[in-house]
């Protein structure tokens, strides 16, 4: 703990539901950006946990903004700070649905013009917000309140959509690891353009489990190997040791799915296909790693 | 009509006393307790000091402090009314 700051730029306490995925990961986000950093929030739990008006639980600047524009404000925010010849670090804190489904053509554009700035997308897997509805970041076989029979498409690989820019920083990161969420959030603000890190955040409400289960059910996300830490840098893969143990060894699925509600009663098949796409994507990173495509 | 901003300032409290949510009451068993810091870490609420005490008035009571304990110093009680 030592090299994490002790100030926190999360006030006691926001309006987010017990054990919140997203209040924790905007703790060390904001402890790594530091004060110098301005926050842009389209529609998603950050843009209502903050508090009432006229108070805020964030004490760094806050931009709310639609769904759609994030990515587009933080461009012109990033250009105007570094043209005053600021430092100021822009960060989008964007959910799942904000970033997979309606943000998406901002963020490409963003990231083609190679501006400037951060965009973290928190992946709660669902529009958890207004009531779990499926996004298109919600995993095959899974019950929302709009697939009550289970997800039918495969979850929309997002990670390979931002890869096709080439931006010269990207990571996958969980909450379950604080420290390794901090230490990609300062790599990706020491370098220069945009840059993007995808957080897993395994949500109570919307996954219906537990509260108390946030951080293991971000562990056992990992050790399963449903998801996997990784960074991109300039181009270079490298898979993290968490997730590099975890790959040779994993975890049993039904570890992982058992304590959820929104995989109760699931079948065989739907078990299959969720296998099958981890390994897939596990091996094309491990080729990616070590250069064979 | 005013042209002023509406424009929120940063407050502890801003939602409120979140500690009246809390169905489970956490406890620190001092004497098992190593200070180690995993529940400040992960709480997400920041309700856990650096002194390792728990804020009764904003914690939610999610647990997750008992979950993460090494040593299983943090125990859960149900509130009484």
């Amino acid at each position: 703990m030592t090299e994490i700051p002790r100030e926190e730029f999360v006030l006691k306490c926001t309006s987010a539901c017990a054990g919140c995925p997203s209040s924790l990961a905007l703790r060390y986000v904001l402890k790594a950006a530091g004060h110098d950093t301005v926050l842009v929030v389209p529609a998603c739990c950050t843009s209502v946990i903050q508090g009432i008006f006229p108070f805020t639980s964030l004490n760094v600047t806050v931009y709310n903004i639609a769904f759609a524009a994030a990515a587009a404000c933080a461009s012109g925010m990033s250009e105007a700070f570094r043209k005053a010849g600021k430092k100021t670090s822009v960060i989008v804190y964007a959910g799942d649905g904000g970033t997979v489904d309606i943000g998406l053509q901002g963020l490409s554009a963003a990231l083609e013009r190679e501006e400037d700035f951060l965009y973290v997308c928190y992946d709660n897997e669902a529009y958890s917000n207004t009531g779990m509805q499926r996004s298109g970041a919600t995993p095959y076989g899974a019950r929302t309140t709009t697939t009550p029979a289970g997800k039918t498409h495969p979850k929309k690989d997002l990670d390979g959509i931002v890869a096709a820019h080439n931006p010269p920083y990207m990571a996958t990161t969980c909450v379950a690891y604080p420290q390794d969420v901090f230490r990609k959030v300062q790599k990706a603000l020491s370098i220069r353009g945009p840059s993007f890190i995808h957080l897993l955040a395994p949500c109570p409400t919307s996954w219906r489990f537990s509260p108390d289960l946030t951080i293991e059910m971000g562990k056992r996300a990992i050790r399963s190997g449903m998801w996997i830490l990784y960074e991109r840098e300039f181009g270079k893969v490298t898979i993290n040791s968490v997730s590099k143990a975890a790959l040779k060894n994993p975890l049993p699925l039904e570890d992982y799915l058992s304590p959820q509600g929104r995989f109760s009663g699931i079948g065989q098949r739907e078990k299959d296909i969720l296998i099958s796409q981890a390994r897939k994507m596990a091996k094309r990173l491990i080729h990616e790693e070590e250069g064979v495509c | 009509m005013s042209t002023a901003p509406a424009m929120s300032r940063p407050k502890q409290g801003a939602s409120g006393k979140t500690g009246a949510w809390r169905i489970f009451r956490p406890r620190i068993d001092k004497d098992a307790c190593n200070a180690c810091g995993l529940c400040a870490l992960s709480c997400p609420d920041a309700a856990i000091g650096e002194d390792l005490e728990i804020d009764l008035e904003y914690c939610k009571g999610c647990g997750i402090c008992a979950h993460e304990c090494p040593k299983k110093a943090i125990s859960m009680k149900r509130e009484e009314k």
